[in-house]
């Protein structure tokens, strides 16, 4: 059974971290960065092709990380994969142990460094989760019986602070429909803005885990603020980094502060450290977790 | 309509310059902005200039074609121009071309035209607009009139993706999000409701069985 779902069944305020597999095949500095996670965190997301830039594959740096005792979530887009693709791929996932799935739909291609890529987004991130349901009764999409069924704990995303919020709430209410058992968000900076966001799905009543990206420097708050969909950062966290004299503590004191602000609002946190994954068990441990 | 953009004069005169005698033809057919007489006439008169440039001296004749896409209109409009042709450099979309082609299977038929879209035309803001992509399953009574398969980059048909901001798409700023327009469309008309059901994945090859036309 899936540890990520047993460590969300258990209501312990749970903990997952992520790593980008490499342009290339040097894995060394990856799974050493995987390693901080180990015995601090329930999984560790697999980023497939982040921003559609081609990379070493999800799948496989999933096993590599379940081979070190490491609770993998496998990431899967709709991006580069048609319906047989991605049905297979997770069967894949299955014999090797990989239970955890996070479904979604994909950055475009003309986001990544091979703009001139055929999209394919066959299936969306909705009918993907329904595609893994239906694998896990013993069916294809083609309605074909398998030998032998796989077992998924699957897992979607939302973005809490989407600008209208209503379609990303629509969208949220059709995974649940379709099959998602956990959320992880995008980054989240406004604690206040969020508990809003969980009053309105609370209905839903499935385990979300708020997304803490570790600020690296003012430029990069603003940087996001101006091109990711759905990210702000406030103007006083955007302070606190410009005035700060050692920028490494003060990311880790504001990502802690952030996690014990979220403690009560949901049952989780997923931090994205993109790049900065040895200051996680900093900031785990400033947040007394 | 059929929307298309020119391509290049220099791609056009590599693709011409084995020949010496070409027929330009014009559609006057759905082709947006348009490609009739005049536009083969001012072709024609671009592609003399830069041909003499090059030291090349091509005879031209220009005429146009009701629909370069009906096989009949094409064939009763070429068939007497051709005597002594080499070649004919179609203002049609992909369809004149192909249909040309099998019309008048002894001659080479070329593009002039990169056809891009199905589109319409918005008069109030001068644009071209991609409306329709030929998907062989109209959705539009379960988007209000919207076509997440024209008009979202993804094709999605369950809702907007995370990279849907301030009504914009992810891929550009300039683009709408086709998935904010249909919510805000359907939430006017009080029809929200529709979006609840979730819709399976497409059958991406249903215009595959269609093409041979049922006329």
């Amino acid at each position: 059974m899936s540890k990520l779902s047993e460590a969300l069944q258990s209501g312990k305020f749970v903990v997952t971290g992520e790593v980008g597999p490499p342009k290339g095949v040097s894995v060394q500095e990856m799974l050493e960065s995987a390693k901080l996670y180990k015995g601090r965190v329930a999984a560790v997301n697999v980023t497939d092709q982040q921003s559609a830039v081609m990379r070493l594959g999800s799948l496989a740096v999933c096993h590599l990380l379940k081979e070190m005792g490491i609770e993998p979530i496998f990431q899967v887009t709709c991006r580069d994969r048609n319906r047989i693709a991605i049905q297979s791929d997770l069967l894949s996932a299955y014999v090797l142990g990989i239970e955890n799935v996070l479904c979604l739909t994909g950055d475009y291609v003309t986001l990544g460094d091979h703009p001139k890529a055929k999209p394919v987004f066959d299936l969306d991130s909705v009918s993907l989760l329904q595609a893994a349901v239906q694998l896990q009764q013993g069916k294809d999409l083609a309605g074909k019986e398998l030998d032998g069924i796989p077992k998924f704990f699957l897992g979607a995303t939302v973005t809490p602070g989407a600008n209208p919020l209503e379609p990303q709430i629509i969208k949220m209410e059709k995974k649940v429909k379709a099959g998602a058992q956990f959320f992880q968000t995008q980054a989240v900076f406004e604690p206040r803005k969020f508990e809003e966001f969980m009053q309105t799905v609370k209905h839903l009543n499935v385990p979300v885990l708020a997304g803490i990206i570790l600020l690296k420097s003012a430029g990069m708050a603003r940087f996001m603020n101006k091109n990711v969909a759905g990210v702000h950062v406030p103007d006083s966290l955007i302070e606190e980094m410009e005035k700060a004299e050692n920028r490494v503590d003060t990311s880790i004191e504001i990502a802690a502060r952030l996690i014990n602000e979220l403690k009560g609002l949901c049952q989780g946190v997923h931090i994205m450290p993109i790049g900065w994954e040895k200051r996680v068990p900093a900031v785990l441990g400033a947040a007394g977790l | 309509m059929i929307i298309t953009a020119q391509k290049p004069l220099e791609e056009i005169l590599n693709s011409l310059s084995p020949y010496n005698s070409i027929l330009i033809a014009g559609c006057d057919g759905c082709t947006q902005p348009p490609r009739g007489l005049k536009e083969a006439n001012i072709l024609a008169q671009l592609l003399g200039l830069a041909g003499k440039q090059r030291g090349k001296s091509f005879k031209f004749k220009v005429i146009t074609v009701p629909k370069q896409c009906d096989s009949f209109l094409a064939a009763t409009s070429l068939k007497p121009e051709i005597e002594g042709i080499d070649a004919i450099l179609s203002l049609g979309c992909g369809v004149g071309v192909q249909t040309i082609t099998e019309v008048l299977p002894d001659l080479i038929v070329l593009p002039a035209q990169n056809a891009l879209f199905i589109g319409g035309e918005n008069r109030e803001e001068d644009v071209l607009l991609e409306r329709c992509a030929a998907c062989g399953d109209c959705l539009l009574e379960y988007t209000g009139g919207i076509c997440p398969i024209a008009r979202c980059a993804k094709h999605l048909l369950n809702g907007p993706c995370g990279g849907s901001q301030d009504g914009k798409c992810e891929v550009s700023p300039d683009r709408p999000c086709a998935w904010q327009q249909i919510i805000e469309r359907l939430s006017k008309m009080g029809r929200l409701d529709k979006l609840e059901e979730i819709k399976p994945p497409r059958n991406w090859n249903l215009n595959l069985a269609q093409r041979k036309s049922q006329g």
